[in-house]
């Protein structure tokens, strides 16, 4: 294995870590929202996220150049204050499979919290504990085969993430190409020993992580 | 199991709430008084507006309009736009499911009811409540006998100024139900609280209540002492 092989797959590693974490954080206070609390449009929030499940990564890759442009205002006001160009970056790159990722996290964490009996919170509230002592004292641990579908299915399709990353990042070698673009660029290339050796890891990994969230059926996972 | 006693508890209820019922729609309305340390049973068909009660009472359903005072506390007012919390009416709420956290074990769902941490307490109430060989045990492993009497043991630790029962015997079979009224009854006497029990059952009622009130579609039809209100005045129940 060479160096870049092992880069390639350690930059796939790294995006589709940071993207877990990111998206549990930002994801789980979104799910909570959607599970518990009524809003105006609130359907429209749903649909929202739920949008990269249908919608052709390419769509949101294009977005995502047309934000991330000098020209356009946000990415004038991150070259302007920042001095920061996201397009065919790494960290262009994780915004873009944060959001493209968002159903895959938020989805099972909404329906494990919404799978717990109402009573439970109830029950805590008039013991008189606060909203965020029931969360953490009783709702999380009462959900944590949930929590671990979300993080294994986000993790998984991160890693196997195409459309988005090639729109967004293109295929820059430590910075951008992730171990799904390297099999594309490999078998353009006509290097079918180096594709298969990627394509091979990334079964293993994606059928270990699939396996974990389907051993979880008999433990409350729900999946969408 | 001392609790801040005030020289006589009282709470007044006086609420309207829209509800929706099996036969269309319907509306809550109770004005009423409870006296210090009665054991009052809200009594009626189902779908009368009993659990809704009880639950405007916790906090946990908001009324459309009217008043609910405890002891001078204003726990909620729709002219002055004052709801307490739930968390703030320092209420113990038993519900009909029991609502045991399965993630802690029975010594750990007592626990966590304290405001403050007395290991001493929740061992008088495992004994109490003869909870003391289960402590270790998880809710998923218990009956639903065992499950009454930890959902009793754990709204005590919390020292409630208010018991709020929802049919806490509904799930049980009769012999239980009648070793379990023992429990109540218990439960009610040690706290010394007004507690307020759901029930059906109009034995039952008889058998543990100081008084009832009568729900049928949202209105109080009549309340008083179990044997008048059984006897006299509500002659579809007649015992006597």
């Amino acid at each position: 294995m060479n160096q870049d092989f092992i880069n390639t797959l350690l930059l796939t590693g790294r995006l589709a870590g940071w993207t877990t974490v990111i998206l549990f954080m930002i994801g789980f206070p979104i799910a909570y929202l959607l599970a518990y609390r009524r809003f105006p449009l609130k359907a429209v929030v749903e649909a929202l996220i739920s949008m990269p499940l249908v919608l052709p990564p390419t769509v949101l890759g294009f977005y995502m150049l047309v934000a991330y442009s000098p020209q356009n205002g946000f990415g004038r006001f991150l070259v302007e204050h920042f001095n920061t160009r996201l397009a065919f970056s790494f960290e262009g790159v994780l915004i873009a499979s944060v959001l493209f990722s968002l159903p895959f996290m938020i989805q099972p964490l909404q329906n494990g919290l919404t799978s717990i009996p109402k009573s439970y919170r109830e029950a805590s509230y008039t013991l008189g504990k606060s909203e965020f002592t029931t969360l953490i004292r009783v709702l999380i641990p009462n959900m944590i085969p949930s929590i671990i579908t979300a993080v294994a299915m986000t993790f998984a399709h991160c890693i196997g993430e195409f459309g988005v990353v090639i729109m967004v990042g293109g295929n820059m070698p430590g910075e951008t190409r992730v171990a799904s673009i390297a099999i594309y660029d490999e078998v353009q290339a006509m290097n079918y020993h180096a594709a298969n050796q990627y394509s091979f890891i990334l079964f293993i990994i994606s059928l270990l992580i699939l396996t974990l969230v389907y051993s979880m059926n008999g433990k409350k996972t729900i999946l969408f | 199991m001392a609790r801040k006693q005030y020289y006589f508890d009282m709470l007044k209820i006086d609420i309207q709430r829209a509800m929706l019922t099996s036969e269309g729609k319907t509306n809550l309305e109770v004005c009423t008084e409870i006296q210090d340390n009665e054991l009052l049973c809200l009594f009626g068909h189902s779908g009368a507006g009993k659990t809704t009660l009880l639950r405007i009472l916790a906090g946990l359903t908001r009324p459309d309009r009217g008043k609910i005072i405890y002891n001078d506390v204003v726990w909620y007012d729709s002219d002055r736009k004052i709801n307490v919390s739930p968390q703030d009416r320092n209420i113990g709420y038993m519900f009909q499911d029991y609502a045991l956290f399965p993630n802690m074990t029975v010594e750990k769902n007592i626990r966590f009811a304290q405001k403050e941490k007395d290991t001493e307490e929740v061992d008088k109430l495992l004994t109490l409540f003869d909870l003391m060989n289960l402590k270790n045990q998880h809710p998923g492993k218990l009956s639903g006998g065992q499950k009454q009497r930890v959902a009793l043991a754990r709204v005590l630790a919390a020292k409630p100024d208010l018991l709020l029962l929802d049919e806490p015997l509904s799930a049980l079979d009769f012999d239980m139900r009648e070793s379990l009224q023992q429990e109540i009854q218990k439960a009610h006497d040690l706290m010394k609280v007004i507690t307020l029990m759901v029930s059906h059952d109009h034995q039952e009622v008889i058998q543990l209540a100081t008084s009832v009130l009568v729900l049928k579609n949202g209105v109080v039809v009549t309340e008083g002492k179990p044997a008048d209100v059984f006897c006299l005045r509500y002659p579809e129940y007649r015992y006597c």
